[in-house]
């Protein structure tokens, strides 16, 4: 007959190991003295439009490169890669969101010395990027006016996982009569306090305000790290 | 759908501790789910038993216990529930309250060694 089962305490976290990946990834980012920001949505939000302007605006003031995540194809680092920035794509085969030991491979060869900025574009996917810490700075959530004003309801552990919400596409704010009010009452219902961004890659509408954004928070980072 | 992915964590997990207790198997790991841990129940347990297969956690049973949201609500100054996960807020007097103290536990508490 067999004894009784043993009862043991464990208390460990199930992704630890991608916590202690990303933890070491933050701590690099930081002696580095490299904002490394990450971005998600759901698919079509307009990440990649959104990421090619920035790195085309940030590449002639400051050092800036990309990772970009995808299921399959090369073709969203093809078109990053037009702005002059480095730019690596990381393709995940059939998993749906990027782990902190996928960003520290694609790094391999990178002096992140040479950074001032670092973009992570997530797979486009707003339920399981949620679980992962990527050792990022900042967790962008973006968010597109033809989307509908309630995906941060349909959404909330996404929304509540990042720092900044930004609106894009608000030049077809009027084609689709998008309800700015209910959005930002609906991202605040999911994360209160969060910062709202709004802007067009297209138009370039907003950017200026983002650029100033992104600039104060590099600023800011760099003399947290000093102390 | 990445529950698959964390539920094979969770055999990893099991796995390393149960070996080095040197049991040759488990009966039962205690997992605390909180809901802003952005895994969901059902798809785990579905996929607990795919992952336990071949693996000395095959038989075994995934307990889960859900744990809510709690906040520090900055005018009751105490620790407080929300009033949903669609409304971050404190559940006693409304204040929105982005202090999250506990909701994102994905962890193995406690397993059950076979002897």
């Amino acid at each position: 007959m067999n004894p009784e089962p043993r009862l043991v305490e464990v208390r460990k976290n199930v992704l630890k190991r991608n916590d202690v990946l990303a933890r070491a990834l933050r701590e690099r980012f930081r002696e580095a003295g490299v904002l490394a920001i990450s971005l998600v949505s759901s698919p079509g939000s307009g990440k990649t439009a959104f990421l090619e302007k920035t790195l085309t605006l940030l590449h002639s003031r400051y050092n800036v490169a990309a990772l970009v995540g995808d299921l399959a194809t090369e073709n969203d680092a093809a078109r990053l890669a037009r702005s002059q920035a480095p730019v690596k794509q990381i393709i995940t085969g059939t998993v749906c969101h990027l782990e902190a030991a996928m960003v520290q491979h694609a790094l391999e060869g990178w002096n992140l010395h040479d950074l001032d900025f670092l973009f992570i574009e997530n797979v486009g996917n707003l339920v399981c990027p949620s679980s992962y810490d990527l050792g990022e700075d900042l967790r962008f959530v973006l968010l597109s006016v033809t989307e509908g004003e309630d995906k941060p309801l349909k959404y909330p552990t996404i929304f509540n996982s990042a720092d900044v919400a930004i609106i894009t596409k608000s030049d077809l704010v009027a084609a689709v009569e998008f309800d700015e009010a209910a959005t930002r009452r609906n991202i605040q219902a999911v994360r209160p306090g969060m910062q709202i961004l709004k802007l067009s890659a297209k138009t370039g509408e907003g950017m200026a305000e983002f650029l100033d954004f992104l600039e104060n928070q590099r600023q800011r980072s760099r003399s947290a790290a000093a102390v | 759908m990445h529950e698959l992915s964390i539920a094979m964590s969770i055999v990893d997990l099991a796995c390393e501790e149960a070996e080095s207790r040197g049991a040759p198997g488990v009966d039962v790991v205690y997992l605390k789910l909180g809901p802003l841990s952005g895994v969901v129940k059902e798809a785990l347990l579905f996929s607990y038993q795919i992952a336990c297969q071949q693996t000395p956690l095959e038989g075994s049973k995934l307990l889960i216990e859900e744990v809510p949201i709690v906040v520090n609500c900055p005018v009751c100054m105490d620790r407080r529930p929300v009033q949903s996960l669609q409304s971050l807020c404190c559940a006693e007097c409304g204040t929105p309250t982005p202090e999250i103290l506990e909701g994102r536990e994905l962890m193995v508490t406690a397993m059950e060694l076979r002897q």
